[in-house]
């Protein structure tokens, strides 16, 4: 529903939803898009900066090594060890992979010059909470049977049978819907919302820059805003990375424990 | 000045979530407070527990953009 209220601010452009669907870089490729090539690019980091670490490999570490071996032992003894349990050594790959693609992703919305979170697009979300989706229920299936599995998550037990009606449904929507939903959204949300925040105090005191003498000595304080929320981002950005391989891992977890 | 109703719909709808994410650490604080060896088996529960709340506000926002 829109309104229209009396008109205030003449001039100022709010940034809104448009200002992430950036135009391609070559004429008529659709795809050849800024968040295609951020995403390619974090790829080759993630590659060049663990080959580096992990190269040269000490005893006595250099610093180098240090940085890579403790991103890969958070990941590894935080999140897969205390959480999937003693079989977690063969989903280490993948969490650490999505670890460190998401958290490189998120950081492009603050790094000078980039400046766009990939993970804005909600296509990568999606499809990174797709390959989550597939991974976790293979998991289930395979440890479980198709038809164990399925029953566990629709009758679960020990629960009167009179709940079943309610609580089937319930289960199911989670588990097919809710679940992957809400990864992929959780995600996306934090980071279109993060960069808006951002856009709205950079765009809105450069603005202000250039209105009347007043405006300009308020100018100063967006910015000043702008900044302190740019470190606030660099915190959620590392947060949504942990939260999302975090849930990745539990729902693993889940599907392997016998009972739920 | 131009806007859409939905978003101060979104803002009511944000209250809860909000409510409850705060609850949810608040308790994980006093849980570390008062047992600081029970944080590495309280950070993913306080977390899940986030990330259930904050779905809703999720719902919320894209229902703000959808609607």
């Amino acid at each position: 529903m829109r309104i229209q209220l009396a008109a205030t601010g003449e001039g100022f452009k709010a940034p809104s939803a448009k200002d992430f669907n950036l135009p391609p870089f070559i004429d008529g490729v659709a795809f050849a898009t800024k968040p295609i090539l951020l995403a390619f690019l974090s790829v080759v980091l993630i590659s060049v900066f663990f080959i580096a670490a992990s190269r040269k490999a000490a005893i006595v570490p250099s610093r180098l090594q240090f940085a890579g071996e403790s991103v890969y032992s958070f990941v590894r003894e935080g999140l897969a060890k205390d959480i999937i349990g003693h079989e977690f050594l063969r989903f280490v790959p993948y969490l650490f992979t999505l670890f460190t693609f998401i958290l490189v992703n998120n950081w492009f919305g603050i790094i000078p010059l980039l400046q766009f979170p990939t993970m804005s697009r909600v296509s990568f979300p999606y499809v990174l909470a797709a390959i989550t989706f597939f991974v976790f229920h293979y998991v289930g299936i395979r440890k479980q049977g198709p038809v164990k599995y399925i029953k566990e998550i629709m009758f679960m037990p020990g629960v009167p049978k009179a709940v079943y009606i309610l609580l089937t449904p319930i289960e199911l929507a989670t588990f097919f819907i809710v679940r992957p939903l809400t990864l992929s959204l959780r995600l996306f949300a934090n980071m279109f919302a993060g960069h808006l925040l951002l856009l709205v105090f950079f765009l809105g005191g450069e603005y202000l820059l250039m209105g009347a003498m007043g405006l300009k000595i308020v100018s100063p304080f967006a910015f000043l805003v702008g900044i302190a929320l740019t470190f606030f981002e660099f915190m959620i950005q590392i947060l949504q990375a942990y939260i999302f391989t975090l849930l990745t891992a539990l729902y693993i977890a889940g599907a392997l424990a016998d009972e739920h | 000045m131009e806007g859409s109703l939905n978003l101060v719909g979104y803002g009511l709808a944000a209250i809860g979530p909000a409510i409850a994410t705060g609850m949810i650490f608040a308790a994980y604080i006093n849980g570390v407070a008062r047992q600081p060896e029970a944080r590495s088996v309280l950070q993913p529960i306080a977390f899940l527990g986030f990330a259930v709340a904050e779905a809703l506000a999720l719902f919320g926002l894209v229902l703000a953009f959808v609607l």
